[in-house]
């Protein structure tokens, strides 16, 4: 019974609250509806049963929630209520798979006009069903201080009239560019957990984020950035396993066991990007970094690794994002390619826009380790640890530096 | 739906000849597409004066209610259909007269 009621929230959850909002024009009542609803079926289905269609009783059950809620607030005569309603213009058209309520509702929670952390948190709610205090607990934030993040956007969305619509077809690959970067924030925040007391890997974030991203897939199966993304956080799941040892240090890519990895993710995976390359439509970031996944996951062997044809990816990527960090990931390709001193020369002049970032350390601190300047490297080596907030990250970083002769 | 879009600046300087002129093809975009409500440009802060009221006496103060660094020097009153549309006007206003602006909705 537990798994048929986390089957139906992790399938229906979205549907419910986007049908309601659509229904009411209004979140706020959308997601209490939906909540009740859920809670009702905890109650009720261990005694009675699973209904048949599990989607449409809870439908059903949440709309009722919903129509007592509004009754009720009718008595107490809430002469505002019109004008909180959310606006939705759109005319009811086919419906094809763009129109589906649910991406009304990943558009709205990502809305531009929200806060980056508001939009992360919106959408776990809203769209992935979590709760307050799971969304809390996943950012390392008193629940009080996420419960108002959550109310106050839902007030801004209603006030300002955040629209409940799809972006125009103009606005539309930005629009999708913004729920993407949400999904992968979500996703890194899981595979590279920030906070002294959090897991390394918090399974949970990745999981939810690869749901989410599935969903727009399944909604969006057109947008080759959309399958990028996809192909990204499942070339990277699939190594999650082999990345922190049983010692709880992380474990680079070139020292993982490779057969640790997980084999259908890494098919899906491969999959994906060949089917963006058979597209033969100029590639965006997410599906140039999947490629460069989908390279090493393809070796057996570190040693197996195509550096020349991950150098080349990340040349395509810097032509895109000249930004210092794809500079950085780009040098430590090369220094496989032609070795660790041409490498240390394209680092160091990073330095003064990326000081402050551990990853450059940490490739400094490689990069001196292998050319024999022990000294620099355990300089190097001290300001990564300084800077790193991942708990294995820095158990990992501490014992190489112990190392260096 | 209404908004007011608030025009922040950080310079004494008045807008210049070109940000007029595109003020003005602006304010004729926003009269021919039905938005225009209504626009205005104030005054710096060393002009405004404040007035309280709700004790006995009422209270004068020369200057701004608040002193920051940044401070409205003008507005648009907006028509738009939700938040989209209003940003995207904001978004050639700001344009238009070369400074930042705050788009806030109406109650």
């Amino acid at each position: 019974m537990p798994e048929a009621i986390t089957r139906a929230h992790h399938e229906e959850w979205a549907r419910v609250v986007a049908s309601l909002t659509r229904r009411f024009g209004d979140l706020d009542i959308a997601e209490e509806a939906a909540a009740e609803a859920f809670a009702t079926a905890v109650e009720r289905w261990p005694a009675d049963g699973v209904p048949p269609s599990p989607g449409a009783w809870l439908t059903t059950t949440a709309n009722r929630k919903a129509i007592d809620r509004i009754r009720r607030e009718n008595k107490r005569g809430d002469k505002q209520k019109e004008a909180q309603l959310l606006y939705d213009d759109d005319p009811p058209g086919p419906l094809g798979a763009i129109d589906d309520e649910r991406l009304r509702l990943v558009f709205t929670c990502c809305h531009p006009a929200l806060a980056m952390e508001t939009r992360v948190a919106l959408t776990l709610r809203m769209v992935a069903g979590l709760t307050v205090p799971e969304i809390a607990r996943a950012f390392l934030v008193p629940e009080t201080t996420m419960e108002k993040r959550i109310t106050r956007a839902k007030a801004k969305i209603r006030v300002a009239r955040i629209p409940y619509r799809v972006p125009s077809a103009e606005d539309l690959p930005a629009r999708v560019s913004g729920v993407l970067a949400v999904l992968f924030l979500v996703f890194n925040e899981g595979y590279l957990a920030t906070g002294p007391g959090a897991d390394p890997v918090r399974h949970d974030l990745t999981a939810e984020a690869i749901r989410l991203t599935r969903l727009i897939r399944a909604l969006m199966p057109d947008d080759g950035e959309v399958a990028g993304l996809l192909a990204l956080m499942l070339l990277t799941e699939a190594r999650r396993t082999a990345r922190v040892s049983a010692s709880g240090e992380l474990v680079t890519l070139g020292e993982q066991d490779r057969g640790a990895w997980d084999a259908a993710l890494i098919a899906e995976g491969h999959r994906l990007v060949r089917e963006r390359l058979a597209a033969r439509i100029a590639p965006g970031r997410y599906q140039i970094l999947a490629a460069i996944s989908a390279v090493h996951t393809s070796a057996r062997d570190i040693r197996d690794t195509d550096w020349s044809q991950v150098v080349a990816l990340y040349d395509q990527l810097v032509s895109m994002d000249p930004s210092p960090v794809i500079a950085l990931n780009r040098a430590i390709a090369v220094a496989e390619l032609d070795g660790p001193e041409v490498a240390l020369a394209t680092v160091d002049r990073l330095e003064s826009e990326l000081a402050g970032y551990h990853p450059y350390h940490v490739t400094r601190a490689d990069l001196l380790r292998r050319l024999g300047r022990s000294q620099e490297s355990c300089a190097a080596y001290d300001r990564a640890i300084e800077l790193a907030g991942n708990s294995a990250e820095t158990a990992y970083l501490i014992r190489r530096r112990d190392q260096l002769g | 739906m209404q908004y007011l879009v608030s025009v922040i600046t950080d310079t004494p300087a008045l807008a210049t000849p070109e940000e007029d002129a595109a003020i003005d093809v602006f304010n004729e975009r926003l009269q021919a597409e039905g938005h225009w409500v209504f626009a205005g440009g104030l005054g710096g802060p060393s002009t405004a004066t404040v007035i309280d009221n709700r004790g006995e006496e009422a209270m004068v103060t020369d200057g701004p209610f608040l002193e920051s660094k940044e401070y409205l020097v003008g507005f648009w009153i907006i028509e738009a259909a939700d938040l989209d549309e209003a940003l995207k006007l904001a978004t050639a206003g700001s344009k238009a007269c070369n400074r930042k602006v705050e788009v806030r909705p109406f109650l």
